[in-house]
């Protein structure tokens, strides 16, 4: 074994590498190189394939998460509304109902003014009446006395005029 | 031969380093070996012995006819034999098939040649190499002579020790990646589990950091070349640094598999080499004419340094390593045969060399086998790139 015979190929070496490398090289490529790499493609097709489902899914709870908050965000605004307007509806129901009372306590009391007013007129009218004929009944009783006798007239007269005398001390 | 050193030595230096006391005991057996003059190596280190106690080592040597060699212990390990040393004296017995053109193929097994001591069929071993002869079968080597024209007529097609490693690692990779490839058809879609998770990033780097980003989006025609080549290279970088059976045949370090593989890649980029890539290399644009009679030529000869550059890299890289790895181990022994104290001291460097070796050949077994299918990715990719619209 020289060393000039390590870099000179040799014959029967060269043979069997070329023969059974080859037959390796296609026989690898059909049973073990194809399904291999189509697995692996096939693999990376599935998991790509997945991520990028889980990314959509991702975005679609994103989405749903914006949108509930949207939904959340109206119902608040909407009960915000209402509160205040049933707040609103509320206070002018009560300033309403209190402009009502005072306008029918007002025309009640107008009314009583009114009707103590009438009565206190008609009570002045009937004590009038009542005055004028007292007054009538006397004078028609004092003319009675004077027209029978004149002596009593003149004791009569004296007799009032002595009672109206009292009276006025 | 290098395998069954490579035991011995280990073995030895384990032994004698539990075992260093009863060292003493075997003193003076390696006197006797020292008759044996050495078997001419050409070309090779020769290590010359002191006369001195080399323990162990020098007995064993002894039986095998000779003091230590590193030369031969490294080239026999980053070589081809016909046979496959096991262990001590065990050696695997290879087919050898010779077809000459004058005498038809020959098929016998390589015991015959009695560890290339004797003829056999017409054939004997000369320095690992297959010649032809016509001394009768059984005949001593040293007396029969090799007939000239016979031998330039034979074509050794032997299973040789490199080969076998090649059709048990080709093996290993279709039992594998067959077995794999059913884990996919059958868990479609799902977690890869066991061994898928062994090979699975190792593809998915080829595929993606070699294949897609020197390609481009033609790759998928170049896959199962570019798959196999790295898988092939890269087992068989590993399995070249296992000391023992069925590692430790040099097949990546062989410059004919080199050679080989490079040449599908200057075929796959010859055959696929679009309109584009020819008229870069035979009349490159934006070039005035009168430069093209320089450049054209370059580009040609370019074509062909391309692979050949791949071829050598592999080669010599992993060669490289190993007999370095080699080197460092052999320095215990040529010590040891000067001084068996020079030997056990110079062992603890050695052996920490020799792991951090085996170690930085471990990256470069990957790293090796990454550059030839990145490079061969590369002149792929520049074979089938579309011109670029500006």
């Amino acid at each position: 074994m020289l060393l000039a015979s390590l870099v000179e190929p040799s014959f029967g070496l060269i043979f069997w590498m070329t023969l059974s490398f080859l037959t390796v090289l296609f026989l690898l490529a059909k049973f073990a190189w194809k399904p291999i790499l189509n697995g692996l493609k096939e693999r990376e097709a599935s998991i790509a394939d997945a991520l990028t489902k889980a990314e959509q899914a991702r975005a679609e709870n994103a989405l749903m998460m914006a949108k509930n908050e949207d939904l959340m965000r109206q119902a608040r605004e909407e009960r915000e509304l209402m509160l205040k307007e049933a707040r609103d509806i509320r206070d002018r129901e009560i300033a309403g109902a209190k402009a009502k009372a005072k306008a029918e306590g007002d025309a009640l009391l107008a009314r009583a003014r009114e009707e103590i007013r009438n009565e206190k007129n008609a009570a002045i009218t009937e004590m009038k009446n009542q005055v004028a004929e007292l007054s009538i009944q006397v004078a028609e009783r004092i003319l009675k006395e004077k027209l029978g006798d004149a002596a009593t007239q003149k004791a009569l007269v004296d007799k009032v005029m002595a009672e109206a005398d009292l009276r006025k001390s | 031969m290098s395998i069954p050193n490579l035991l011995r030595t280990a073995s030895l230096l384990i032994g004698s380093l539990l075992f260093g006391a009863a060292n003493a005991q075997h003193e003076g057996h390696d006197h006797a070996t020292h008759e044996h003059t050495d078997q001419v190596e050409n070309g090779v280190v020769k290590v010359v012995a002191a006369d001195t106690e080399a323990p162990e080592l020098a007995k064993e040597e002894a039986e095998h006819g000779g003091k230590f060699d590193a030369g031969k212990l490294i080239m026999g390990h980053i070589g081809d034999e016909h046979g496959w040393h096991l262990w001590g004296h065990t050696t695997l017995p290879l087919p050898i098939i010779i077809y000459n053109t004058e005498r038809g193929v020959s098929c016998f097994s390589s015991s015959h040649f009695d560890h290339g001591h004797k003829t056999y069929g017409g054939y004997m071993l000369h320095e690992g190499d297959i010649v032809a002869t016509k001394a009768e079968d059984g005949t001593d080597i040293h007396h029969a002579t090799i007939d000239e024209p016979l031998t330039k007529a034979t074509w050794d097609i032997s299973i040789t020790k490199n080969v076998l490693s090649l059709f048990i690692s080709l093996a290993i990779l279709l039992f594998v990646f067959i077995s794999v490839a059913k884990a996919y058809t059958r868990r479609a879609g799902q977690a890869p589990t066991g061994f898928q998770n062994l090979v699975e990033p190792i593809i998915l780097f080829v595929r993606d950091d070699v294949a897609k980003s020197a390609i481009g989006p033609k790759y998928m025609t170049f896959m199962p070349y570019l798959l196999t080549a790295f898988f092939f290279i890269f087992l068989n970088n590993l399995l070249g640094l296992v000391p023992f059976f069925p590692g430790g045949a040099n097949l990546t370090g062989n410059i004919a598999v080199t050679l080989v593989l490079a040449l599908i890649t200057f075929i796959i980029v010859t055959v696929k080499g679009n309109k584009h890539y020819w008229h870069h290399i035979l009349a490159m644009p934006g070039v005035p004419g009168w430069v093209l009679f320089i450049l054209t030529p370059v580009e040609i000869l370019g074509m062909f340094l391309k692979p050949f550059v791949l071829m050598i890299r592999l080669f010599a890289n992993i060669t490289a390593g190993h007999i370095i790895a080699l080197s460092f181990f052999s320095l215990i022994f040529v010590f040891g045969e000067t001084n068996a104290g020079a030997g056990y001291g110079v062992s603890v460097m050695s052996l920490a060399f020799t792991v951090f070796m085996t170690m930085l050949e471990l990256l470069v077994a990957f790293i090796q086998a990454y550059v030839f299918t990145f490079l061969s990715a590369m002149y792929i990719g520049s074979a089938v790139e579309e011109p670029h619209h500006h």
